[in-house]
């Protein structure tokens, strides 16, 4: 197992986000992370990456546990994260903000390479010197993306990775995660149904802070629970 | 592309040292004797610009630095004879202060806010503390810190290898402007190199920084301490200028000054502040001189307009004109 939560706990002022979160995760997986809003997956997020800590509970990475690690310590384990709001360095070009993920793996020559490799990829070539805070929201996404994947983590976790992007660069989302798929191991919280349904193997559905069902898609979408719970108004598209 | 590498820093370094080996030539001594002071204070005002122009952190007593450093040099250069020491001790004081005030703020994940208002406490305590410090316990050597009225008959700077061997007030307005260039170009160079970058993706985001796997808290106790070494720096050279210390150096109008000249210069360029402190500086003078104006009512008013017509600061605003003015064809491709 690559990553594995033990009995994961977060209250807030007596009010648990997440209650006793047991997660497993496998080298290779792509895992998509479901749940209406309030269910948990946030929270459960980000004490995965180190900017909540846990209540109670423990949080084994590679083997290591990480429960109270800080979030730079985590990343720095081979974790990308890409959060719901685009977490740009807005006063910087494209450029600079691919060269700031990837100065930190490697030398200042294999970064700038890689950083005109990684514009390539995600088709931002021609605003490479835009400043990131003028960006379309799509466009944010992208480079968010790009920042990640530069450095080269083994863990990727990416919270609604597909919000806010025109149907063309959903189509070149989920190519992109096709291609990488099985060479980095991913989890994705994601609420549009047909973006999970082209690039799910796996699903975990959350509800009021627990894990309510792990299984394929289609199982997850036949569920009575789960449509109870969560599907009612996801589930038709889903269909 | 590496600074010292670009056409762009060498320029600078001509021009500035044309400048500072120029002026002497047509300038009278009085003049000379302004513009020491103003070079003192533009490396002060430096000090900040790096900060929070450039690391986002809003020392809003960043004169509690260059009073420590001016007070220890005075301390030290009183009782030995000799500003060397003196010298090396007042930078190594404030970034001893800094580092213990910055690892508590800094690792204790104080917000932006709370350390505005923090760093601003420590001038007003050592203001309180100084001014009330008269008394013959506060005899150390052949010093008295003096209360309010400070520490007279401090000693200028010497030769290190001849003690005998002090600046007079040309000797005193090279040593001033040259540290303020070699600040200024020290500062390019860090601001362009690995350091440098990462203390601005700090500035600009703090979460992401961390995220990507830096220790945001490392780089901006490291730019913090490297300001207060600046401002120490200042601090003394002040000290060996006026051949006094006061500690109005700690009050919060001086405090306050600093942060004008920043502001009025520009935020995030290291040419701002420069600039800032200059016009400032000068006007004050000016205005010191001329009857029946308030130099505070008048560098007020200046300061309300500055932020209206020019709300990024005069460096930025010129910046960005030459940059609209500049053919498309000349936009080059930058590297980070």
């Amino acid at each position: 197992m690559i990553l594995q939560t033990h009995d994961l706990w977060r209250t807030f002022g007596g009010v648990a986000a997440v209650s006793g979160i047991n997660f497993n995760l496998k080298k290779g997986e792509l895992r998509c992370l479901i749940g209406a809003n309030g269910a948990g997956k946030s929270t459960f997020f980000k004490m995965l990456t180190g900017q909540i800590k846990p209540t109670s509970g423990r949080i084994t990475l590679f083997g290591k546990d990480v429960t109270n690690l800080p979030s730079h310590a985590i990343a720095r384990m081979g974790v990308g994260v890409k959060t719901q709001v685009p977490n740009l360095f807005n006063g910087l070009s494209v450029r600079e903000n691919l060269f700031m993920s990837a100065q930190r793996v490697m030398g200042r020559k294999p970064a700038l390479e890689a950083v005109d490799a990684m514009l390539e990829k995600i088709h931002m070539t021609a605003h490479a010197q835009t400043l990131a805070g003028k960006l379309a929201h799509g466009h944010r996404q992208w480079v968010e993306l790009g920042m990640i994947l530069i450095s080269g983590p083994q863990l990727v976790l990416l919270d609604e990775p597909a919000a806010g992007m025109t149907a063309g660069e959903v189509e070149r989302t989920i190519a992109l995660l096709n291609e990488l798929r099985g060479q980095r191991t991913f989890i994705i919280v994601e609420h549009d149904m047909h973006f999970i349904r082209r690039i799910a193997e796996k699903v975990t559905v959350f509800h009021r802070g627990r894990v309510l069902v792990e299984d394929t898609m289609e199982a997850v979408v036949r569920n009575t629970e789960v449509r109870d719970a969560y599907l009612g108004q996801h589930g038709k598209e889903a269909r | 592309m590496c600074e010292v590498k670009s056409p762009g820093f060498w320029w600078a370094a001509i021009v500035a040292l044309a400048l500072v080996f120029g002026i002497p030539l047509f300038a009278e001594t009085y003049t000379l004797y302004t513009l020491t002071v103003f070079a003192i204070m533009a490396v002060l005002a430096l000090s900040l610009g790096l900060v929070w122009g450039v690391g986002g952190i809003l020392a809003l007593g960043q004169s509690a630095f260059f009073g420590i450093g001016a007070y220890v040099y005075a301390l030290i250069a009183v009782n030995m004879g000799d500003s060397t020491w003196a010298l090396a001790a007042s930078v190594l004081m404030p970034v001893c202060v800094a580092a213990l005030l910055g690892y508590f703020t800094f690792f204790g994940r104080i917000s932006d806010v709370y350390f505005a208002v923090i760093s601003l406490t420590i001038p007003l305590i050592l203001l309180s503390l100084i001014n009330s410090a008269s008394g013959p316990a506060y005899q150390f050597g052949k010093a008295h810190l003096g209360g309010y009225n400070g520490i007279p008959g401090v000693p200028p700077l010497n030769n290190p290898f001849d003690l005998s061997d002090v600046l007079g007030f040309d000797g005193m307005y090279y040593a001033s402007a040259l540290v303020l260039v070699a600040v200024y170009l020290v500062l390019r160079i860090l601001v362009r190199s690995r350091f440098g970058r990462v203390v601005a993706a700090v500035r600009e985001n703090e979460l992401r920084a961390e995220l990507l796997g830096y220790d945001v808290r490392y780089y901006k106790l490291g730019v913090f301490c490297i300001g207060a070494a600046i401002a120490g720096l200042a601090g003394a050279l002040y000290a060996a200028w006026g051949a006094s210390v006061g500690p109005t150096a700690f009050s919060l109008s001086f405090s306050a000054q600093i942060v004008i000249w920043v502001l009025l210069g520009g935020m995030g360029t290291l040419l701002g502040p420069i600039l800032g402190c200059f016009v400032v500086q000068a006007l004050s003078t000016w205005l010191g001189s001329a009857s029946g104006v308030s130099p505070e009512i008048a560098l007020g008013l200046l300061f309300i307009a500055a932020v209206l017509l020019v709300p990024s600061g005069i460096v930025p605003s010129i910046q960005q004109h030459l940059r609209r003015r500049r053919p498309a064809g000349l936009v080059s491709k930058e590297t980070p």
